[in-house]
């Protein structure tokens, strides 16, 4: 029999074409309506195959400073001035752009983060549609989403996103920020600028006016040039703990506002009662989805003792069903780790979860030989004080504790400095109530993970952020109101 | 000794279902995308794990023997493709039916217990699966009394599966559950679970006579009850969706939830059955699709 034999394994390949659109040789900074060359370019690199996919501009304080003045002027004469309901018009053909560009946005996200196309596809760039859409629907009602206060913009926003999600995080800051009457300028992360900077084009397409929205690329001292810009008013960031807090330090007494979404370390808690098929894909969905490169992953499973065992064989079994490999391919559940760095980080976390004592289980299937993989890991027997259970890894790796009884659950899921998400498991309604009453997170789910939906505001408590991002929550986080 | 019937389970030893996650759950083997050797080769097995079947008051001899003469070479012009696993008819058309596929790989299922309501005294449906298994059945299909199944009489349903499964001697049993009828993932679940350990040999969805027949989360449903109790005694349970598979995409979809769920020992027709009339020529037009990269007329494709 071959290979691609229905009954004896692998699927044949079934890739995602990458021929109906381009991507040029390199791109500038998108800056005041026009492509700006930077001083300096970088290579952005197909983290599935290691080949170099485009050159990107590096904007520098100039080209920052430049880059704010042409938000700040745009803010000045056109945008804070416009009717809102033109406003929304904008959105809403930037939305209709997306749905129209869906499968090159997609591939491009596929092969620039190396996230599977299956995900891109069916949930990236659909939810940065959906966002656009949302918020175009507010830019002419804010006065009724916020009834007796009067609403008014705030002026140029910084704003810096990560790698993980590139286009969906660009989509959760931009509408929002557009819809509220405010002008931006956008960092995308340095592993990944190029869905970022493929929405500058289709941002021009849509006929915006110049320096509404600025795209520029670059590294952390691009962010940190523009979160410290004087004449930014506000600074909104989705990333590390690390230099979230260091962007509040530098915010600190300038009068910016600022909104942090940062990391998680999510208890996903599952009772004896649960419906335990379901629960097993929900856990697979909360930590491998994206490779664990999610900061409201489910990243430690809480399974109550009398079905541990039960649990831990059926999500082994379902793991050894996941396909790792190719990113393009429809086939593909597990796609490549985002960089080098983001790979030795995982490996070094897994290290120490070994010498810790943790009980690590790998599934059986091998990895592609180029670029950065990393098998979707369990470690069992796990407890609190273990490394693995208390930092967030950003990878494919759980971290499997028991416990007894509710209030247990409840006291170790909240023992931990983040607080963004969490999930319970149960059939019984009542114990939703009671659980997702008493965890300390900004978003619980019961008897699902990871659900995203604009309508829903997203955001932690503790060290996992500060402020709200989506539905009405995250709206006011771009307006001034005033009663 | 292995003991192929185990105790009345109770409700309560049963999982509960969530809906909206095993809906999901099915969806997501939709997204899985067959091309070239691997669909091919899916198609070949699909049309081996045909049960053709005719439920009709209309059926006579003469129908059925020509049926049974597609079962046995589905696409006349190459008979490296099936044959079909079983033809599926009424008790009375067995022995028509065995006269035909007699030496051939093509088995002979019946419908009996009153198919497709139930709604008569075990004594009289009794009859009927030995009269079945006399005419020659080599499988028999029963259909368990939902009736009794809502008014809570669990334990008659174990019991009468436990009396066909005595009733059939060699011939095989495959319990329809009507899933349609049940309604909820929770009775198709525990119906599952009680019909294996009455000693059901495969579980079926629907006799494809109520509006609800197969559907890929319900099959999913009863896919992971059989992995359950396979994984408690060891025992195989085969699985028959029936119903509502007409074309060939959906029946690999089902295919692939077979080879995720449960993995690649029940792809055969051993343990694996489609109940289905319209669906051969499907599968047909599209081996021939992939062989010559055309689709065919319709007429090229025997109607039997």
């Amino acid at each position: 029999m071959s290979a691609n034999d229905f009954l004896s394994g692998g699927f044949a390949a079934a890739p995602e074409s990458s021929d109906h659109f381009e991507i040029k040789k390199s791109y500038d900074l998108f800056i005041d309506g026009k492509w700006v060359k930077a001083p300096k370019q970088f290579e952005t690199i197909n983290p599935a195959t290691d080949e170099v996919i485009s050159r990107v501009g590096f904007a520098g304080k100039k080209e920052i400073n430049q880059a704010v003045k042409g938000a700040r002027k745009a803010y000045d004469s056109v945008w804070s001035k416009m009717p809102p309901a033109e406003r929304g018009k904008y959105l809403f053909r930037i939305a209709r752009l997306i749905q129209e560009r869906a499968r090159e946005f997609a591939v491009v996200e596929s092969m620039d983060g190396g996230k599977p196309i299956r995900e891109s596809r069916d949930v990236d760039v659909p939810l940065a549609a959906a966002h656009f859409f949302y918020h175009a629907g507010w830019a002419d009602k804010l006065k009724y989403a916020f009834p007796g206060a009067e609403v008014s913009s705030i002026g140029v926003v910084g704003q810096v996103i990560p790698w993980n999600f590139p286009l969906l995080m660009a989509a959760w800051k931009i509408a929002p920020a557009l819809a509220c009457g405010n002008t931006v300028v956008l960092k995308p992360a340095e592993t990944t600028p190029l869905t970022a900077l493929k929405l500058a084009e289709l941002i021009q397409d849509a006929g915006l006016p110049p320096g509404v929205v600025n795209i520029v690329s670059g590294a952390g001292d691009t962010g940190q040039a523009l979160v410290r810009h004087p004449d930014v008013d506000k600074v909104a960031f989705t990333g590390s703990t690390a230099v979230g807090k260091a962007i509040r330090r530098s915010v600190a007494g300038t009068g910016k506002r600022f909104t942090l979404e940062l990391g998680g370390k999510a208890a996903n808690i599952v009772f004896e009662d649960a419906p335990i098929n379901e629960a097993v894909e929900g856990i697979v969905n909360g930590i491998f989805f994206n490779q664990g490169h999610v900061c409201c992953a489910g990243s430690r499973l809480f399974v109550q003792e009398s079905i541990a065992d039960k649990v831990i064989k059926k999500l082994k079994k379902r793991i050894e069903s996941l396909v790792i490999g190719n990113p393009l391919d429809k086939n593909t559940d597990i796609g490549a780790i985002n960089s080098g760095e983001q790979l030795a980080r995982i490996k070094n976390l897994v290290k120490v979860g070994k010498d810790e004592g943790a009980c690590i289980w790998q599934p059986s299937g091998g990895v592609p030989r180029k670029g950065n993989w990393f098998k979707p890991t369990l470690f069992t027997q796990c407890a609190q004080s273990h490394r693995i259970v208390q930092e967030e890894v950003f990878g494919p790796v759980l971290a499997i504790q028991t416990f007894r009884t509710p209030q247990e659950a409840i006291a170790k899921a909240n023992n931990t400095p983040y607080g963004l998400s969490g999930g319970v498991w149960t059939d019984k309604g009542s114990k939703i109530f009671k659980m997702t009453t008493g965890l300390n997170a900004g978003v619980v789910w019961a008897n699902t993970f990871n659900k995203f939906d604009p309508s829903s505001p997203f955001g932690g408590y503790k060290e996992s952020g500060i402020g709200r991002e989506g539905g009405l929550h995250g709206l006011s986080a771009y307006c001034q109101l005033s009663h | 000794m292995k003991c192929d019937i185990l105790p009345f389970p109770a409700r309560r030893d049963s999982p509960t279902i969530d809906q909206i996650g095993v809906e999901e759950r099915a969806q997501r083997f939709c997204s899985r995308s067959l091309k070239k050797e691997t669909k091919m080769s899916a198609l070949k097995l699909a049309v081996s794990m045909l049960d053709v079947t005719t439920l009709e008051g209309a059926d006579s001899v003469g129908k059925v023997s020509q049926m049974c003469q597609k079962a046995m070479h589905p696409l006349a012009q190459d008979p490296s493709i099936g044959p079909a696993a079983a033809v599926c008819v009424y008790p009375r058309m067995v022995k028509a039916a065995a006269d035909v596929v007699k030496g051939s790989k093509v088995k002979v299922a019946a419908v009996a217990t009153q198919f497709p309501s139930g709604q008569m005294r075990l004594k009289e449906r009794l009859a009927e699966v030995r009269y079945a298994v006399g005419e020659g059945a080599d499988e028999i299909d029963m259909v368990i009394s939902r009736g009794q199944f809502f008014q809570g009489e669990y334990r008659a349903i174990y019991d009468e599966v436990a009396a066909c499964k005595e009733a059939c001697g060699k011939a095989h049993l495959k319990v329809i559950l009507e899933t349609g009828e049940l309604t909820t993932y929770d009775n198709v679940r525990y119906a599952s679970d009680m019909s294996m350990a009455a000693g059901a040999d495969f579980i079926k969805t629907s006799t494809g006579k109520v509006p609800i027949a197969a559907t890929l989360p319900v099959t999913l449903v009863m896919l992971q009850a059989i992995d359950d109790f396979y994984e408690r005694t060891g025992r195989m349970v085969g699985m028959k969706p029936a119903g509502g598979i007409s074309n060939a995409k959906l029946a690999l979809q089902y295919l692939v939830m077979v080879r995720e769920v449960l993995g690649p020992k029940w792809l055969t027709n051993k343990w694996f059955r489609f109940g289905a009339s319209s669906l051969t020529n499907d599968l047909l037009m599209q081996i021939r699709k992939q062989e010559t990269g055309l689709y065919q007329s319709g007429d090229y494709f025997t109607k039997d």
